[in-house]
C-alpha cells in the first residue's frame, strides 16, 4: 500500500526516482535542485538503490554522461536548475533527436544576471525548443507522480524521447507537503523495466549519432517532430494507466471553475494554487472567472486547450518569463498562435509576473483579471504587461 | 607492476589481428595519418569495444549517414564530451552487469578525440572522468590544429607553426606558444597508464593501446597524427614525418606506468629539427632565430623527460 507522509518535495522526488529503479544518475549540484540529488546519492550509498551515482564535474558533463548511459541501456535520471540547465543546453538537443529517453527534473530558477537562486520559468523556456517532452507540476504530489509518469512515457518504445519534469524551485522543491508515496509493487506494475530498441552492445553493433548530410537532416528533424506529436497519445494513455493504479488522474490541461466563465486565467506550475484561491474569491464576489492550468507544455496540447477554453471570451495568460524585445511571454505567444484567425476565439492578453522569486499573490491575480476585463473593452497599447513592478 | 599486463604477450608483426573494426571506404583525406592511427587503435582493441567519438575529422569521415565505417558499437554526441559519454557508458555497463542484465564479460570503452577535443574544449571533461576513476581509455589523435574546421590553431599546435588563426605576418611568426603538454596533465591525475605513440611505430602504438585497455581504471594514449591537408605536406610522407618527429625528439615516445616514466625509444643520435620541418608548409616561414629557439627548447624538453625516466 502507498503511504501518506509529510515529506520535503525534493526528497519525495528522489524517493520516486528510487521507486522507478533508476540505474545511472549523473548529477552536479545547483540550488535549488540539490536536495533531490543529495538524497539519491544517500540512497545509493546506503544500498537502498542499486544504481551508479556519477558525481560529474559540470551539468554539461551530467547531460553528456546521461547520453552515454541511456545509449548503453540503463535507466537514466538527472536533475538541474537555471544556469546548470543553460550549461546543458548544447547537449539537450542531441538525445531528443537521437531518441534517448533520459528523465530530468528541473527545479525552475531564474537566469542570471542579476544572479538569483529564486523561482521563475526563464530557465526552461530557453530550452523550450530542445525537443524534450515537458510537463509542469503544481504541487508536491504532482511532482512525484509526474516523475514516475516521465519514465513510463519517455521509455515507451512508441515515444522514445527524453522528458523534463518542471517543478518550481523552492516553492515546490523545498516545501514539506503531505505526499502519498506509492509502494514498490504498484510502481513496478506501472513501470516495466527499460528495454530500449537500440543500444550500444558489441553483440549487435550500431552507429549512433552519425553525420546528417543535407539529404537526411530535414528528415531526421521531421521524424523527431512527428514523434513529439505522436507522443501525446502515449502521454495521455500513461496518465490513464496511472489513474487506474494510483487513483490520481492527470490531464494535459486542467480546468478550475471554468463553467460559464467569461475570463480565464492561464497558468503553469505552482502559482496555479494561488490562482485557484483568487478564482474562489472572485467567484464569491460574483465574477465569472475560472482557471486553466497547462500541465503538458511540449508537445503542446492544442486540441485539449481549445476545448478547455469553451466559450470563454477572454484569456489572461500569466508567463513567468520575460523575453526582452519579444512580442510577449512564451505561453502568451503560443496561445495567440493557437487561436489565430479562428472564428469566435477569445481575446488573449499576456501578462508577465513572478520573476526571480517575486510572489504572485491573490491580489495580483485579481489585478490581472481586472486588467484583462478592461483590455477587452479598450485594446491595450502594449502586447503584454509586467505585473507588480515597483515604481520606486 | 600492473597485473593485467602479465598475460599480454604483445603484438608482433606475426600475430597482428586480422580484424578491422574500422573498415576502409571512409572519407579520409589522402595520406591521413590520423585515420591510419585510428585503424591501428581499433585493430589493437578488436571487436569487444564501445567507441565514444568526439566531433572532429574521424567522426565526420566515418559516419555520413546512411554509411558507417564502424563494425563495432559507436556513439557520437558532441565535440568536447567524449570522456563524459564514456563515463556514462561505463557506469551503465557496471550497473547492468551487477543486475545480471548484460553478460559480465569485459568490454573496452574507448573515448577518442582530436587535440582540440582533448586538450582544449574537452580538458575539463577528461579531467573529471580521470578523477572519478572510470575504467576506460582515452585516445587523443593529435594533428596539432583544428583540421576539421579548416586548420585553426589549438593548444597543441607547435611553436612557430602556421595555421589559419596563427598566420605568420609582419608582426608574427606563427603560433606564439609552446605545445601544451596534455600527457603530463593526464599524468597529474595519478591514473595508472599514460603513453605517447606514433603511427610510424605501429607495433609500439598497438601495444600501448592494448595496455591502456587492459589496465583497470582510466588510461590515456596521446598519438601523433600527421595531417597532410593541414600541414601542407605530401600525403605519401605522413609516416616518414611521424618517424622524423620521433627521431628529432620533437615527439618523444614514452609510457608512464603508475606515475613512473619509461622511455619507449631513447634517441641517442637525434636529427636536427630542420629535418623534421622539411616538406611541411606550416614551418616554411620560420627564420634561423626561431629554429634555433625551437631546437634548444626541444632538447631541453627531452632532457626533462629523460630525468623523469631516470627517477623511475
Amino acid at each position: 500500500m502507498s503511504k501518506r507522509v509529510g515529506i520535503e518535495v525534493s526528497i519525495a522526488i528522489a524517493e520516486a526516482v528510487g521507486l522507478a529503479r533508476a540505474e545511472v544518475i549523473p548529477a552536479y549540484p545547483i540550488t535549488p535542485q540539490t536536495h533531490i540529488v543529495e538524497h539519491l546519492s544517500e540512497m545509493v550509498a546506503n544500498g537502498e538503490l542499486d544504481a551508479e551515482f556519477v558525481p560529474v564535474e559540470s551539468e554539461h558533463a551530467a547531460m553528456s554522461c546521461c547520453c552515454g548511459s541511456i545509449a548503453a541501456g540503463a535507466r537514466t535520471f538527472t536533475s538541474t536548475s537555471s544556469q546548470g540547465l543553460a550549461l546543458m543546453s548544447e547537449i539537450l538537443y542531441i538525445p531528443s533527436t537521437m531518441r534517448l529517453p533520459i528523465v530530468m527534473v528541473v527545479a525552475n530558477r531564474a537566469m542570471s544576471a542579476p544572479i538569483s537562486i529564486w523561482n521563475d520559468h526563464q530557465d526552461v523556456m530557453v530550452q523550450r525548443d530542445t525537443g524534450w517532452i515537458q510537463t509542469f507540476a503544481e504541487n508536491g504530489q504532482e511532482a512525484v507522480d509526474l516523475t514516475l509518469h516521465a519514465f513510463r512515457v519517455a521509455e515507451d518504445r512508441n515515444v522514445s524521447l527524453p522528458m523534463m519534469v518542471n517543478i518550481d524551485g523552492f516553492t515546490l522543491s523545498h516545501v514539506i507537503e503531505p505526499i502519498e508515496l506509492p509502494d514498490q509493487e504498484e510502481v513496478d506494475k506501472f513501470l516495466p523495466p527499460f528495454k530500449p530498441r537500440y543500444k550500444l552492445d558489441p553483440r549487435r553493433p550500431i552507429t549512433m549519432g552519425p553525420v546528417g548530410i543535407p539529404e537526411v537532416y530535414t528528415e531526421a528533424k521531421v521524424a523527431h517532430d512527428m514523434a513529439m506529436k505522436k507522443a501525446k497519445r502515449y502521454i495521455l494513455k500513461a496518465w490513464d494507466e496511472f489513474a487506474e493504479i494510483f487513483g490520481r488522474k492527470y490531464n494535459p490541461v486542467e480546468s478550475y471553475r471554468t463553467e460559464d466563465a467569461e475570463i480565464l486565467l492561464v497558468t503553469m506550475g505552482s502559482i496555479s494554487e494561488t490562482a485557484m484561491t483568487a478564482v474562489d474569491a472572485m467567484r464569491d464576489a460574483g465574477q465569472k472567472v475560472g482557471l486553466l492550468r497547462i500541465r503538458l507544455w511540449r508537445p503542446f496540447p492544442g486540441q485539449e486547450f481549445r476545448k478547455a477554453v469553451g466559450k470563454a471570451k477572454v484569456l489572461a495568460v500569466v508567463d513567468r518569463c520575460l523575453p526582452p524585445g519579444a512580442l510577449c511571454g512564451p505561453v502568451g505567444a503560443e496561445l495567440r498562435s493557437l487561436f489565430y484567425k479562428i472564428p469566435g476565439s477569445p481575446k488573449i492578453f499576456s501578462f508577465v509576473a513572478g520573476l526571480g522569486g517575486r510572489d504572485v499573490t491573490v491580489e495580483r491575480f485579481e489585478e490581472i483579471v481586472d486588467k484583462a476585463r478592461a483590455f477587452a473593452k479598450k485594446r491595450p497599447r502594449e502586447l503584454y504587461e509586467v505585473i507588480g513592478v515597483r515604481e520606486k | 607492476m600492473i597485473p593485467e599486463f602479465e598475460k599480454f604477450k604483445g603484438f608482433k608483426a606475426k600475430n597482428l589481428p586480422k580484424e578491422e573494426p574500422l573498415s576502409s571506404g571512409h572519407r579520409g583525406c589522402q595520406g591521413c595519418g590520423e585515420v591510419l592511427a585510428l585503424r591501428m587503435v581499433m585493430k589493437a582493441l578488436g571487436k569487444d569495444v564501445i567507441v565514444c567519438n568526439a566531433t572532429g575529422c574521424m567522426e565526420i569521415i566515418t559516419s555520413p549517414y546512411p554509411h558507417t565505417a564502424w563494425k563495432v558499437p559507436w556513439i557520437h554526441i558532441a565535440f568536447e564530451n567524449a570522456a563524459s559519454v564514456a563515463s556514462g557508458v561505463e557506469s551503465a555497463r557496471k550497473v547492468l552487469a551487477r543486475k545480471g542484465k548484460i553478460p559480465k564479460k569485459h568490454i573496452d570503452i574507448l573515448a577518442v578525440g582530436g587535440d582540440g577535443a582533448t586538450g582544449d574544449i574537452g580538458l575539463q571533461f577528461i579531467s573529471g572522468a580521470f578523477e572519478r576513476g572510470h575504467d576506460f581509455l582515452y585516445v587523443c589523435l593529435d594533428n596539432e590544429a583544428y583540421m576539421n574546421t579548416g586548420v585553426q590553431r589549438s593548444g597543441c599546435t607547435p611553436y612557430g607553426a602556421m595555421t589559419t588563426t596563427s598566420p605568420p605576418g609582419k608582426k608574427s611568426f606563427g603560433q606564439v606558444t609552446w605545445k601544451k603538454n596534455v600527457p603530463a596533465i593526464a599524468v597529474a591525475h595519478n591514473i595508472p597508464y599514460v603513453a605517447t605513440a606514433s603511427p610510424a611505430y605501429f607495433l609500439d602504438l598497438m601495444n600501448k593501446v592494448k595496455k591502456a585497455a587492459l589496465v583497470k581504471g582510466p588510461a590515456y594514449v596521446h598519438i601523433y597524427a600527421p595531417c597532410p591537408t593541414g600541414w601542407g605536406s605530401a600525403g605519401e610522407r605522413s609516416i616518414e614525418i611521424a618517424r622524423l618527429a620521433v627521431e628529432t625528439k620533437v615527439f618523444p615516445l614514452y609510457e608512464v606506468i603508475e606515475g613512473r616514466y619509461i622511455m619507449s625509444r631513447k634517441i641517442t643520435k637525434p636529427k636536427p629539427v630542420t629535418e623534421y620541418f622539411k616538406g611541411q608548409r606550416r614551418f616554411r616561414h620560420l627564420d634561423e632565430e626561431h629554429i634555433e629557439y625551437i631546437q634548444r627548447r626541444v632538447d631541453a624538453e627531452y632532457e626533462k623527460l629523460l630525468r623523469l625516466a631516470e627517477m623511475g
